[in-house]
């Protein structure tokens, strides 16, 4: 029978199926970070368990880390301890960590796929939802609860039942100036984010097929925030390539080993997909969110949605909650709101390829007065190949600030952070109230948006500066 | 885990959709590296102004919902970030049941780790619930996991779904990591014929 690419990842990795249906699932890597992972080897300790394959694990802090002046350590108490328990938590266990001094520390899901740890038709887990974003490269991966983690700490594997397949063709080119950023927020205002619940989404289609590994990541990266249990695209030589001399990745002669295998991994012809959605490429302006979900997005050309045009009384709430937290008002062009802050980072858009883009269009601009703009690498290796080629003087000289690797802003949980009522055109992947700081607004976008916005200090169309 | 057989209790009503797990406990909480006192924090940003004042307003704090054991929310409750911390804070606030028209996944997987019973009901009977919530002392519900019902507004227990096995693992309070370990020898089985057949997943490990 034709099967689809999650068929054969998940059932190359069952390990136990109850008759009921459930399943026990076999986790090829997991990643594990300071801020879900405390509680999970606690468990372990008390229960006298130990890790099951600590060297098919991977832990590096990023949610907590500062990044400034990182060498005088960490200033907030509780991060700390959190950063430190990691440590030694990885040290007592055995687990492989990355400390924040290494130049490979960084945010878990921009490390894994750089150091080659994220390979197709892998099963790879992580106390983090943005797990998905490995789904890239045609593994099966998705966020877990620190219960899990334990679950998976303890014994390599999950008590799991399938997820249904969706599939998500892009036909067709993206337009001129139009980024996978945008096609992603497009397709979550298309599905809504609840619209993946239950599914794991394979993306196909031409647009996919054009992209880069970076644009890959970013599509996969915001599945979630189409609710989706996890994002997938086919690999194909693209990914290959990638992978290719990577440090985790095989070496010579297992590599062509391993490269025969991922070429049986994309979906057969007449795969049978639970649920289809077709989007059209071309048509899809650059994006932005207006509200305090991902689905509240809309083209750069468009205006504030009036609430009282929304019929269902659920979603018309929603909005009026939306709109008077954000401070805007319906019919607003969405090109004149001003913004006080920008945001470039986060797992969603901190890879080298998303810094090149942003730098071209920073380059022999200034940030418009008044605004705070900082640039915040996916990792110290982003960060290393960024001033190698000289991204970060186009930076500074823009009046960004040039950051140390880790979460930072995306969620706020070090000292990046808005203040209350401040507007951020952020590269990240979340628009939730209170999500960058208490108070703080968050309009989502693609690096090069975000850029525009810097420079000309409001909600910008970045094909007018291209 | 504690286990989950039969809960009477307050049911708060909280009519939005879409209430992700950073209003269910904002980041700045999440630097525990326990499980426990997260329930002062539960809904921090919605139940506290700026200065750590209540706000009068907001449900939990209202009597008798202060004490409510269950909480009834609108459609993908739960979505954003994975954090357990999330049912965490609910659990330690005294709410062991959430009734919603639908769930994100990982925060309804998350509650049945927890000991929470996280219910999923069709929106008209959702609403019906919610409405009967709004009746504050008044409005009791009974939630049995054994004959999967809920009682509360007339005598007409309300039936729900749910998969045998979560049921079967709350209604005992089973830990997961115990049952799958009693499968050691197919995990075993499992790896050493994943070694044969891709050997590059083995070799080149961190």
């Amino acid at each position: 029978m034709a099967k689809t690419l999650f068929d054969k990842v998940w059932q190359s990795h069952l390990v136990d199926v109850q008759d009921d249906g459930t399943c026990v699932l076999y986790i090829d890597r997991h990643l594990v970070h300071e801020v879900t992972s405390p509680q999970a080897f606690e468990g372990l300790r008390a229960a006298g368990r130990r890790v099951h394959r600590p060297e098919a694990t991977l832990a590096v802090a990023d949610h907590n880390v500062p990044t400034l002046n990182r060498a005088k350590g960490v200033d907030d108490p509780e991060s700390k301890i959190q950063i430190d328990t990691l440590a030694a938590n990885c040290h007592e266990f055995g687990v492989p960590y990355f400390a924040m001094d290494d130049v490979r520390q960084g945010i878990v899901h921009i490390i894994g796929p750089e150091q080659g740890m994220t390979q197709p038709g892998m099963t790879i887990v992580c106390g983090d939802s943005h797990t998905s974003t490995h789904g890239a490269f045609g593994a099966l991966a998705f966020g877990i609860g620190t219960s899990e983690v334990e679950h998976v700490l303890a014994t390599q594997t999950l008590i799991q039942k399938p997820a249904k397949n969706m599939r998500i063709m892009v036909e067709g080119d993206l337009a001129f100036g139009v980024t996978p950023k945008d096609l992603i927020l497009a397709i979550i205002g298309k599905i809504g984010t609840a619209g993946g619940t239950g599914q794991v989404i394979e993306y196909a289609g031409p647009a996919i097929r054009k992209l880069s590994m970076a644009g890959r990541m970013t599509i996969c990266n915001m599945s979630i925030e189409a609710g989706a249990r996890a994002g997938l695209i086919a690999p194909d030589e693209v990914t290959f390539e990638y992978l290719k001399g990577r440090p985790f990745a095989p070496k010579a002669g297992a590599y062509e080993m391993a490269v025969k295998h991922w070429k049986t991994l994309p979906s057969d012809p007449g795969a049978k997909f639970d649920s289809e959605v077709s989007i059209k490429a071309a048509g899809i302006a650059p994006q932005v969110t207006w509200g305090t979900s991902p689905q509240d997005v809309l083209p750069i050309t468009g205006s504030v949605p009036d609430p009282s045009k929304e019929h269902d009384d659920g979603k018309r709430q929603a909005m009026e909650r939306a709109l008077s937290y954000m401070g805007l008002r319906p019919g607003t062009a969405l090109r004149d709101v001003a913004i006080d802050a920008v945001f470039i980072g986060s797992c969603t858009n901190a890879r080298i390829e998303d810094l090149r883009a942003a730098a071209k269009i920073a380059e022999g601009r200034k940030v418009a007065s008044g605004i705070r703009a900082m640039v915040v690498p996916g990792s110290g290796l982003v960060r290393e190949q960024a001033e190698s080629e000289g991204l970060h003087k186009i930076f500074l000289a823009a009046g960004f600030e040039w950051r140390e690797p880790g979460c930072s802003m995306c969620l706020a949980m070090n000292a990046d952070r808005l203040n209350p009522g401040e507007r951020c055109a952020s590269t990240s992947n979340r628009n939730f109230e209170g999500r960058q700081g208490r108070g703080g607004r968050t309009h989502l976008m693609s690096p090069e948006m975000a850029v525009a916005a810097a420079v000309t200090g409001h909600l910008t169309d970045v094909r007018e500066l291209l | 885990m504690d286990k989950f057989v039969k809960l009477t209790g307050i049911a708060a009503p909280l009519p939005l959709i879409n209430v992700d797990t950073d209003m269910i406990i904002p980041k700045q909480f999440l630097k525990t590296i326990k499980r426990t006192g997260l329930g002062t924090h539960l809904f921090d940003e919605m139940r506290y102004d700026d200065k750590g004042g209540e706000i009068g307003d907001f449900v939990l704090n209202r009597e008798p919902y202060r004490k409510a054991k269950i909480l009834i929310g609108g459609e993908n409750f739960g979505c954003g970030s994975s954090r357990e911390h999330a049912p965490w804070a609910l659990l330690d606030f005294g709410i062991r049941c959430v009734i919603a028209p639908s769930f994100a996944d990982i925060f309804y997987n998350n509650c049945f780790k927890n000991g929470i019973l996280p219910v999923t009901l069709p929106k008209p009977v959702v609403e019906k619930l919610m409405e009967f919530a709004r009746g504050g002392n008044n409005a009791t519900l009974t939630v049995d996991l054994s004959s999967q019902t809920i009682t509360g507004p007339d005598d007409k227990p309300i039936p729900f779904e749910i998969d045998a096995f979560r049921k079967h693992c709350l209604l005992n309070g089973l830990d997961d990591i115990g049952l799958t370990l009693q499968k050691a020898a197919a995990i075993d089985k499992f790896e050493d014929h994943q070694k044969l057949s891709q050997p590059w997943l083995w070799s080149a490990a961190v």
